[in-house]
């Protein structure tokens, strides 16, 4: 099978886009993704494929539109005010049904922000992001290996779907190192009989964004629609931790995710009840699944390196069967364990064995 | 009486879509689409061809031309072009963009891909104006030349002064073939023709990148009949906008 190395994540991401037959890459730097252009600028031309260090990220972008328009896997990265840029084009991407990989790996902001990492592009990435009534496929990766898994998986997705799709990173994920499983090269890859390839024994075809003659653009809309629900069928991916009895339920994404895990061991280690689901496709949203959990736990808690942004999606799923309470971390401060393990505790019930009596600040107050 | 054997003299290039075309009457675009379907006729071209058409008027050039083409974000045409020609090489690659498209938003495509020498075509279609839109200053508007935003006449105090592509791109080194012709007149149409012919070929030998700007008139917001427009193409867009060879086979031609 193939090797273990240690690499960090966005080599990881960069290699998985790779051994997924990307021949083409723009970028233009910007931390904390700098580590996966150099890494597309080495290997990409070693590899006889395309590397363009672009003039901005409406260039790479519209370049990345241009090679996926010939039926070639094609892709960008990026981080936070970069992807501000991208927008112009996956709404473009978005209209011309152009398959396309763009990877966000997050650091804080509004404006120039800082360059820590930071949950905070949620909205922009799974509500559209730019003009127009679009979504794209959004993964969010935890760790080193799903860099570069999904990274390869969701040039599948894209070419499934006819649709840009999001690997949404942050910075830590990006940049700490683990050991990983290298993909085996894909080789063969599906046809696209739309792609511009030059117009030999057959009708020329055209790639557009503009649909101006009467209810053509409605039609693409209904299309696009349509695509999206079934996308919402079939690719919803979440992973659970410990869900079947748990009474606390953690709700988080990325690198929030991560630290939850260890603080929901530690908290079954003192006997509280905790479990997760984490959303691996951020779009589609695991609603349903989110629902069903519900019905069954006593409290949901989102932590996220943001001010809120997936809890309104698990606000809607949830639907007021449960409260859904909220840890926010701004200025791209990552949580620690035990301030989660801190907030478990304070919403597990008060029968669960090994609680401890909250101390007297954390109590909430009555009303006297 | 008819000939015996009647020569046809003309026929509509087979590169030219049989569809009635939006453009107004007088506009050069639809002068450019023939000559430009005639090029890739002669060379024999069109069906390896990829074209990518603007947002402006020319952007149902995609309607108009027998081959394949792709649309743009306003301005990023040349970066959509550079995608293209990268993921295949072998196909022979055009822009086709007007002035606010090339020379105002998308500025740093523009001098960028011509910098990084991309094997691509770039036809400009430099009218001094934002058709599309109703007529706006564009980046090419001559100074005191009245447009919908620049109702007084251009100043160039505020307005800065019209931009000269060719000879910007012919500050760079990579450039293989740059010419500006003035579309008011069947002999400058046919110089039109001439150098779209040598811009495709150096592209086809694997040269370089080419820009062919062509001065052409938008009658409808020039506010003249088609043929004051096409003396003003001649007249005072030529006199500031100097039709001639500027580069060939990667060496500055001195006027
Ligand atoms: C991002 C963006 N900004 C503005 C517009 C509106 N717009 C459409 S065409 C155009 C200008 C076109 O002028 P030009 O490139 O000179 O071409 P012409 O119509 O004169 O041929 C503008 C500003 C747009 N479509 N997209
Ligand atoms: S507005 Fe001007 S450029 Fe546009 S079609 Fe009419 S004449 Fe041509």
């Amino acid at each position: 099978m193939s090797s273990r190395v240690l690499m960090t994540g966005n080599d990881a991401a960069a290699e998985g886009a790779i051994r997924a037959g990307c021949r083409c890459y723009f970028g233009y730097p910007i931390t904390p993704q700098n580590e996966l252009i150099a890494y597309m600028a080495k290997h990409m031309p070693d590899r006889g494929r395309v590397f363009i260090q672009s003039e901005s990220e409406l260039a790479a972008i519209s370049m990345v539109y241009g090679s996926a328009a010939t039926g070639i896997r094609a892709m960008t990265s990026s981080s936070s005010p970069g992807i501000s840029l991208k927008q112009e084009g996956i709404s473009y991407l978005a209209a011309a049904r152009l398959p396309s990989v763009i990877v966000n790996v997050q650091r804080g902001g509004p404006g120039l922000g800082g360059i820590e990492p930071s949950q905070g592009d949620y909205f922009q990435a799974v509500k559209g992001g730019g003009h127009g009534d679009y979504h794209m496929i959004v993964l969010a990766p935890d760790s080193v290996q799903e860099m570069h898994d999904l990274t390869a998986e969701a040039f599948d997705l894209a070419d499934r779907y006819r649709t840009p799709v999001m690997v949404l990173a942050d910075g830590r994920i990006g940049q700490m190192m683990e050991p990983i499983r290298l993909r085996e090269e894909q080789r063969e890859f599906p046809a696209k009989p739309w792609a511009l390839t030059g117009a030999r024994n057959r009708k020329p075809r055209i790639v557009r964004s503009l649909f101006v003659e009467e209810g053509a653009l409605e039609k693409l809309n209904r299309e696009l629609q349509a695509q999206y629900r079934l996308i919402e069928r079939e690719e919803v991916r979440f992973e659970e931790l410990l869900t079947s009895d748990c009474s606390v339920l953690v709700a988080a994404w990325g690198t929030c995710a991560r630290v939850a895990k260890s603080a929901i061991r530690k908290a079954r280690a003192a006997g509280l009840a905790a479990g997760l689901l984490r959303p691996i496709t951020v779009w589609p949203f695991p609603t349903q699944r989110l629902a069903q959990l519900a019905e069954t736990v006593k409290a949901i808690l989102v932590v996220e390196m943001n001010s809120g942004q997936m809890l309104e999606d698990v606000r809607l799923a949830v639907n007021g069967r449960v409260p859904v309470h909220f840890q926010g971390f701004l200025g791209s401060r990552i949580p620690s364990e035990t301030e989660i393990l801190t907030a478990i505790r304070n919403l597990s019930p008060a029968s669960a064995p090994g609680r401890r009596k909250p101390r007297k600040s954390h109590a909430p107050q009555k009303p006297a | 009486m008819p000939p015996k054997n009647p020569r046809k003299l003309y026929r509509r290039p087979a590169a030219l879509a049989d569809v009635p075309m939006h453009y107004c009457v007088g506009c050069g675009h639809s002068l450019i689409h023939k000559v430009l379907a005639e090029v890739l006729d002669e060379l024999a071209i069109a069906d390896r061809t990829i074209g990518v058409a603007p947002v402006g008027c020319a952007v149902f050039a995609y309607n108009y031309l027998n081959c394949d083409m792709s649309e743009a974000a306003h301005g990023r045409t040349p970066a959509v072009a550079t995608g293209i020609k990268r993921a295949r090489p072998d196909s022979i690659v055009f822009s086709y963009q007007g002035d606010g498209d090339l020379a105002a938003i998308g500025l740093a495509e523009t001098l960028h891909a011509a910098n990084r020498g991309e094997n691509i075509t770039v036809i400009f279609i430099n009218n001094t104006v934002y058709g599309m839109t109703g007529g706006q200053m564009a980046p090419t508007t001559l100074i005191g030349q009245k447009t919908a935003t620049s109702p007084h006449g251009r100043f160039a105090e505020t307005m800065g002064y019209p931009l000269r592509m060719c000879e910007l791109i012919d500050t760079l080194v990579r450039p293989h073939y740059i010419e500006r012709v003035a579309l008011d007149g069947p002999r400058n149409v046919l110089r039109a023709k001439r150098a779209l012919t040598l811009a495709f070929q150096a592209q086809m030998n694997g040269r370089g990148y080419s820009f062919v700007e062509i001065l052409s008139a938008c009658p409808t917001y020039f506010r003249l009949s088609p043929l004051d427009s096409l003396k003003f193409v001649g007249k005072e867009m030529a006199d500031y906008f100097p039709a001639r060879l500027f580069r060939n086979n990667g060496e500055s031609v001195h006027a």
